[in-house]
Parts: C-alpha cells; structure tokens; sequence
C-alpha cells in the first residue's frame, strides 16, 4: 500500500512538543503499562519472565514493569524527533517488534488507550477535545509505523 | 464477550454512585470530546445546526447519553431485559452503527480519566469498560 504521509499543523506540533516536554516519563510509563497488563490481561503474554503478575497489587508492584514502562515510552521520543518521517523512524522497531517480540499489532492500540487515560487523569481538564484529538492522531501514526514492517 | 463478575457489578455500582452527581458534566464532555476527536460521529447530529462542544444541543445529549448509563447501572443483572426498548431504538430509529458505541465508551473512560484521576484505577477501569461493552453489546441486540 501507498504510503500516506501525516501532516501536522503549527498547533498539533506544538501540542504533542507540550505534552512530551512535561511528560513524568517515570510515573506515566508505569502507570501506562501497568493498566495495559491489568485491563487487558491478555498482554501479560509477553512479560512471562518479569515475575509476579498474579493481580493488580503484583503487577503495581513489579520492578522489572515499571521500568520496562519507562523503557517503552521513551520508545514514542523517536516519533516526537521525527514527526514528519515517523513510519520510516521506526522501521527497525518494527521489525524488533514483528520477528523477535512477536507482538500482535493490535496490542498496540491496547497500550496507547491506556497511555492516552494515564496523560487524561495527569492533565485533568487541560486534556481538552483538541489536546486529545492531536495526541491520538500521534500514537496512531506510531501504531501504523509499527506495524509496516510485519509480513 | 465476557459475562460481569460480582467484583465487576459491585465496582461499577460503587464507581457510579461516586461520579453520578456530575453525570451531566460527565455525558456532555463525552459527546462533546466524541464530535471533535471522531469526527465521523458527527454524522449521526447533521441536523443540529451548532456542533459545537457547549452548543445546547450536545450538552442535552450528553445528559441523555448518562441517564441512558445509568438506566443500565440499575439493570446490570439484566442488560439484554433492562435495555431492550433502547436497543429498538438505536437498531430501528437511530441506526447508529454499534462501532460507534466503543468510540463514545472510550470518550467516557477518558471523561473519567480526567475528572476523576483517583477513583478511576486500573481495577474500576477494567470492569467499567467490561460494563460499558456490555451495555453495547445489549444495545446492539435488536439490530439483525
């Protein structure tokens, strides 16, 4: 398929530079991984050896979570840098994702409405419609550059 | 689609009578957030001239949206029973397509989110978006 390019206008820009600029990446990528493995537990498939996931409170509690949170989003700074060039950015994450990770792509989705509820309840009413309207628009095209390299 | 467990029933009840005093509040953000971020809902409201997020006509909606919800909180030992006549109406009347209905629960949660960043933990968040698919799936019941 053709390649679609996603345009960004000045204030989309400015919006997701805002929201990354300000984001508490070692609070919200816990917290953002953390609710993935508890409202869908089915994504816990991935994390078999990072120990004790038995319930919420575990999961909350698990080191090697929390940091691989973290981990994971740092992973959105690529698409932040190179926001008019996204899908060829994450080209080796993809295919890291794709032949090594073997991660369903729309686990994807999974995880980013989450992320999208933890920067919700971080920004209260500042996450007005527009604010949520341009970070979706974001980590859709994220979630799309991901997934081109599967085959 | 998973059945509601007890834990599930119990958190969604509890969560509610928490948040039900802003419902209003609650349902117009939802419709309003909705028609910004999905556009494509706006095609089901081509007849209200002001689309707008505080325009009269979505606030009144997003109060019927939330009493709809909470109409299902009560029946939500029976959601197929308690919402049949509203599932006449959204297959026969409104037509909405039952996508539609996963986009205005996400709206909800992310609502919640906002509103209530304490309250809305992963564990009430769970059962809440189980609740909400199981209010879709009872609304979609009467469409084919």
């Amino acid at each position: 398929t053709r390649a679609v390019v996603v345009e960004w206008t000045v204030k989309e820009r400015s919006i997701i530079s805002s929201i990354f600029s300000n984001l508490d990446y070692e609070d919200v990528g816990p917290k953002a991984l953390c609710r993935c493995l508890i409202v869908y537990p089915w994504t816990q498939r991935h994390f078999s050896t990072f120990g004790n996931l038995y319930d919420a409170e575990a999961i909350k509690t698990n080191a090697n979570i929390a940091a691989h949170g973290i981990k994971v989003l740092h992973g959105l700074d690529l698409a932040v840098k190179n926001m008019d060039n996204i899908k060829e950015a994450y080209t080796k994450l993809s295919t890291l994702h794709s032949e090594k990770l073997h991660v369903d792509p729309d686990n994807f989705k999974l995880l980013v409405d989450c992320l999208t509820i933890v920067v919700a309840a971080k920004m209260g009413s500042d996450f007005k419609p527009d604010v949520q309207a341009t970070f979706q628009k974001f980590l859709a095209a994220v979630v799309s550059a991901l997934g081109k390299q599967y085959h | 689609m998973t059945t509601l467990s007890v834990k599930d029933k119990d958190t969604v009840k509890a969560f509610w009578a928490q948040v039900s005093g802003k419902a209003e509040e609650i349902g117009t953000d939802a419709v309003a957030r909705m028609l910004v971020v999905y556009p494509q809902t706006k095609t089901y409201f081509s007849h209200w001239k002001d689309q707008s997020p505080n325009s009269p006509a979505v606030r009144k909606h997003g109060v019927t949206v939330m009493l709809g919800i909470g109409e299902a909180v009560a029946k939500i030992d029976d959601l197929k029973a308690g919402l049949a006549s509203l599932s006449e109406l959204h297959a026969f009347t409104l037509r909405v397509d039952p996508a539609n209905f996963k986009i205005l629960s996400h709206c909800i949660l992310v609502v919640m989110a906002t509103m209530f960043p304490n309250e809305f933990t992963p564990e009430v968040h769970v059962s809440l978006d189980k609740f909400l698919a199981s209010v879709a799936l009872a609304l979609s019941e009467k469409y084919r």
